[in-house]
């Protein structure tokens, strides 16, 4: 019953679940309890779900966020999003090959009103920004409605099996993503003046100042806030290329979703687009549930995510290739390789640069727009309203949440609450937690007068310090005043030891420090202790381990004397190897795999059909709307009649900024175009459910 | 600067401007088409739902609609372009008999105008729309000729016909004023260019009152908006259109019909109506609109709503459009107060406007169309609306 299921996860807790049968396409397959539809296939190794009736082309997961249509399958003769509807025992799943059928109903059903609610503040989501706004308010007793479309609060915190950065003082830098989701879900259930509606989506923001919700997943609900909060978070980017829309072309998220969440083996080799921390995270993630990750391509010269998620990638052994694209992914009706190239200064592919790599999944982490559709519908209609987290600006999870407590205190101040204004070191923390990473210095200086010290690997300006908190001795420094700076071992300026607790290489969230014993130095070694967040049961005393420097450059083999995993160091593994003293400072981690499974084929595929597919739900081409654009045509909303881009399940989510960059790739200035008119609903919703109907569909 | 002189200038790119710029264009003429929005169809016409129907009561309405039947359902093999053209007929549907009973009575007028249209009985009715709610089902008229077009194409095929007649359309482009030289409409001043022709039609539906209101004519026209919306695409399970005139509270009638690409497409008459211009789209209409629809058939409700919007009505007090020159001016023609039917009413009312003002047959097209002037008694009412 495992299938492509985790087994085993170094983070992730797997518990024995409840399995049942249901049927997919006359098969009978097994599923487990929590899982959806969609991780339920992928589990039996099924990702294509249907064929679009369009062109035929293969249908699966792309989201994986209930934002799209692509992943609709056929349950109990009902069309729905595989990805949201949770599996059923018994469920008869079919692939949606051609337009569903809607079943036959002659009964009339029994309607409820539809509820009207008038209410203080609405927030929209609830991860890091709208949990932490949440519990702002809930601390001071003033009421708002929590909404959240998932069952599980924390957004995307859930999907972070890594410790995260920033400050340990104002965003609970060093612990885990999915335990941060625990401790603010958990916070935010206290509150008695926060009602939480889980599963429940924003589906529209009317003139009349209305909110609808689908709330339940099942009853629609009108409620008129006098405050929004928009913290719904960010949407992927997508890319033009050939193939961009085969299964197994996703994005980070919804791969994410599908491993951590869902605790589902969704691929066996990965290959990823995209060297910002997204998809440096998400290779890591991949690398820790057995995922052989065959490269990462980076169009800029550097990788725009931070160099500890870099470096911890290439350490492991990710080729990663800077100043590449993607020129296809290829395969017939999924992804079965993927053919990358170098770039020249002018973003062209340089030919004979080609390369084609196996892989099942291509992962597309190219950047993230805000989720404003709710805050533009809410603006123009008059609804005082406010954004946090990424729905604001774009940046990592620990700005979120101070974003969001910020917002908390500015909506309790709207609605005439006597509250201090925001404090200007919160605006200053703010402002540090969502800086982009800054320069890159040298590796802090290492106090070799001592016989233990830590190794700092950590070089770039980024807004993290848990390692100052933890050390006893309080010698590891970064001015409280900017958090950004480089950290630095002061033990000899304290006049003090390092006392090789460890404490500050299980804390770091770059895996970026480790700690030289010299003390009994045998035969010119030193003992060096390695974070390592892998399987325990990957690495034993005696083992023979490829350590290697900060980049990942092999430094030698050397022998495993000791593994430590204790509560406090909250499952990363202290990995004690003996190493050569003339190597053990430079000593950074252990290589996970090796580079060699990582070969390109001999030569390279080109893919033949162009389709480069700008809008997803109908189907349309890169090479149709630059065709419309260059006859003259500048009003999207023209483009929108001509082609139905923009008009399918997703509202134009995906292709509207696609469109966007082909005018700009055309030299047309924004000043130019008329941008299409947003219309709700935001996600489709069902009649029955817009209508009131109180019964089960299909009970009668 | 040179004048630029048109034989005619259409206010409007919308169900009535387009299809009139592409006669006129056809006949010869030098046409220049002036819209305030970005593209064509930007109005109202993409608010339609696209039904195109012959079965009205009043005779020039049917002898118009039977005119756009022609060229809508003929569009695809003429000129090329796919306008989402379906036969799929007209229903209305009767649960109580004062519903029949005006079904009934309209159908002898339409059979005596020479429609095609009848009254099926229950299961004769349900054989014709099997997913109808059986119970308490009378019957219904069904007329079959009648059909549905998607707007945005058929206005985007038109303005492509009109532009190689030689049209020219200008978007974008506000009209400040009609130019005049003593009694006769001259031009048009817009926020960008003066603009000189022979005639200047107005075609700018809820928005044709501004244009007039320098020469002190007011047109009784008063814009009221009405919601529509957009299923995703299902299976073809539903051949006409569904009328339902039943009023209810806060709902006159409402219809629905299942288009080309399989999406169901659906609009409400509010009652009261809502006057004024407000094209924002307002919580009340979809738990409003989805119960009657599930109510009257019950397997909509696993059909899924992907879309709402809401467009403007120009209506008139009777109803009933207006069409033809002021009295005293020459020059000026109006093509107005469509009421709601501007896209069903648009291919023919342009093949008749094109006589008018071409010169072609002016006794036909006038005579025609002489109901529709600005100068009648506005007391009647329309019975269908």
């Amino acid at each position: 019953m495992t299938q492509n299921r985790l087994t085993t996860h170094p983070i992730l807790p797997i518990a024995d679940r409840d399995v049942f049968d249901f049927k997919w396409s006359g098969l009978v397959f097994q599923a487990c309890a929590g899982e959806t539809i969609a991780s339920a296939l992928f589990a039996n190794g099924v990702r294509i779900f249907g064929i679009h009736p369009k062109d035929g082309s293969p249908q699966g997961i792309f989201c994986a966020n209930g934002q799209c249509a692509q992943c609709t399958v056929v349950a109990n003769g009902i069309p729905v999003k595989a990805c949201m509807t949770p599996i059923r025992p018994g469920m008869v799943i079919e692939p949606l090959n051609t337009l569903p059928k809607l079943p036959h109903i002659q009964i009339q059903p029994q309607y409820t009103p539809v509820q009207n609610l008038d209410i203080d503040c609405m927030i929209i989501g609830g991860g890091p920004a709208g949990l932490s706004a949440a519990i702002e308010l809930g601390t001071r007793n003033i009421s708002a409605i929590l909404v959240d479309d998932k069952d599980q609060l924390g957004g995307k915190l859930v999907l972070q099996t890594h410790r995260f950065f920033g400050s340990i003082n104002a965003c609970y830098a060093g612990t885990r993503g999915i335990d941060i989701a625990t401790r603010l879900a958990k916070l935010v259930s206290e509150q008695a003046s926060i009602d939480i509606w889980r599963n429940s989506t924003v589906v529209a923001v009317f003139s009349d100042q209305k909110v609808g919700v689908v709330r339940n997943n099942n009853e629609y609900v009108l409620v008129k806030p006098k405050v929004l909060l928009v913290a719904a978070g960010a949407r992927e980017k997508s890319l033009t290329f050939k193939g961009n829309t085969l299964p197994g072309v996703y994005g980070a998220g919804a791969f994410q979703t599908l491993l951590n969440r869902d605790l589902i083996h969704c691929s066996k080799r990965l290959f990823i687009v995209g060297g910002g921390n997204v998809g440096l995270i998400a290779g890591y993630h991949a690398l820790q549930a057995g995922i052989i990750v065959e490269g990462l391509v980076e169009a800029l010269a550097e990788c725009g995510g931070y160099k500890v998620h870099k470096d911890k990638l290439a350490r492991m052994g990710v080729p990663i290739f800077t100043s590449h694209t993607v020129l296809s992914a290829n395969g017939h009706d999924s992804v079965e390789s993927v053919t990358i190239a170098a770039i020249d200064e002018k973003w062209k592919p340089i030919p004979g640069t080609e390369k084609t790599y196996p892989c099942d999944t291509l992962l597309i982490a190219v950047g993230l727009d805000p989720v404003d559709e709710f805050s533009r519908k809410a603006k123009e209609y008059g609804i005082p309203t406010f954004a946090a987290g990424d729905s604001d600006e774009v940046a990592e999870a620990s700005s979120a949440m101070f974003s969001g407590k910020i917002k908390g205190l500015e909506i309790a101040r709207s609605l005439g609450y006597d509250v201090p204004k925001v404090p200007e070191e919160w605006i200053k923390t703010s402002e540090i937690l969502r800086s982009k990473p800054g320069a890159e210095n040298k590796e802090p200086p290492i106090v070799e007068e001592e016989d233990v010290y830590p190794v700092i690997h950590c070089s770039q300006e980024i807004p993290c310090n848990p390692c100052t908190s933890v050390c006893p001795q309080s010698a590891i420094y970064i001015d409280d005043l900017d958090i950004r700076h480089i950290p630095e071992y002061i033990g000899k300026q304290l006049g003090v030891h390092c006392i090789a607790c460890e404490k500050c290489v299980a804390i770091c969230p770059g895996l970026a420090i480790t700690l030289v014993d010299r003390r009994k130095q045998v035969d010119e070694t030193a003992l060096v202790t390695i974070p390592y967040e892998f399987g325990k049961e990957t690495i034993k005393i005696g083992d023979q381990v490829l350590v290697v420097d900060t980049g990942g450059s092999v430094l030698g083999r050397v022998e495993v004397v000791r593994t430590r995993l204790a509560i406090n160091t909250d499952r990363t593994i202290m990995v004690k190897v003996r190493a050569p003293l003339v190597i053990a400072n430079k000593i950074a981690g252990i290589e996970i795999q090796n580079p060699e499974i990582c070969a390109s084929f001999e030569q390279f595929v080109e893919r033949l059909t162009d389709d480069m597919v700008v809008c997803r739900c109908e189907r349309v081409s890169l090479a149709e709307i630059k065709a419309i654009i260059s006859s003259g045509v500048r009003d999207m909303n023209q483009i929108k009649a001509i082609t139905r881009a923009g008009m399918g399940a997703c509202g134009g989510k995906t292709c509207g900024n696609i469109i966007k960059r082909a005018f700009r790739d055309l030299g047309i200035p924004m000043t130019q175009i008329t941008e299409p008119v947003a219309r709700p609903l935001f996600v489709e919703v069902s009649m029955g459910v817009l209508a009131g109907i109180t019964t089960e569909s299909g009970e009668e | 600067m040179t004048q630029k002189f048109y034989d005619t200038i259409i206010i409007g790119s919308g169900s009535i401007g387009t299809p009139l710029a592409w006669q006129l264009s056809e006949a010869g003429q030098k046409v220049l088409v002036i819209d305030q929005f970005a593209s064509s169809g930007q109005g109202s016409n993409k608010e339609a739902i696209g039904g195109i129907r012959a079965t009205h009561s009043d005779p020039v309405k049917i002898q118009l609609c039977l005119k756009s039947l022609e060229v809508f359902s003929s569009w695809k093999e003429k000129y090329g372009d796919d306008i989402g053209w379906k036969q799929g007929g007209y229903s209305f549907v009767a649960y109580r008999e004062t519903e029949e009973k005006t079904l009934k009575d309209l159908l002898v007028i339409q059979k005596k105008l020479g429609l095609e249209i009848d009254w099926y009985d229950n299961q004769d009715f349900l054989r014709i729309i099997p997913s109808l709610n059986p119970r308490g089902l009378l019957g219904g008229t069904f007329s079959p000729g009648d059909g549905s077009a998607s707007p945005m194409l058929a206005n985007l095929a038109m303005e492509r016909m009109a532009r190689a007649g030689g049209a020219e359309f200008h978007f974008q482009e506000k009209i400040e004023c009609l130019k005049t030289k003593g009694d006769k409409v001259i031009g048009v001043k817009t926020d960008k260019e003066d603009y000189y022709a022979s005639t200047v039609v107005n075609a700018a539906g809820a928005w044709a009152k501004e244009i007039l209101l320098e020469l002190n004519i007011l047109l009784p026209i008063l814009p009221e908006s009405h919601e529509g919306g957009i299923t995703e695409p299902v299976a073809s399970f539903l051949g006409p259109m569904v009328v339902d005139i039943h009023p209810l509270e806060n709902s006159a009638n409402y219809y629905f019909y299942q288009n080309h690409t399989g999406q169901v497409i659906f609009c409400i008459t509010p009652n009261p109506s809502i006057p004024g211009m407000d094209r924002r789209e307002s919580s009340g209409f979809l738990p409003l609109v989805t119960r009657r629809m599930i109510n009257l058939m019950p397997c909509l409700r696993n059909i899924k709503v992907r879309r709402t919007w809401r467009g403007l009505y120009p209506m008139t007090p009777d109803g009933q459009p207006i069409v033809g020159q002021l009295n005293g001016i020459s020059g000026y023609l109006n093509a107005v107060g469509m009421c709601g039917q501007g896209f069903m009413l648009g291919p023919g009312l342009a093949v008749e406007l094109r006589k008018w003002i071409t010169g072609g047959d002016i006794e036909s097209a006038t005579k025609l169309l002489a109901p529709y002037t600005l100068y009648r008694d506005f007391g009647g009412t329309e019975q269908l609306k």
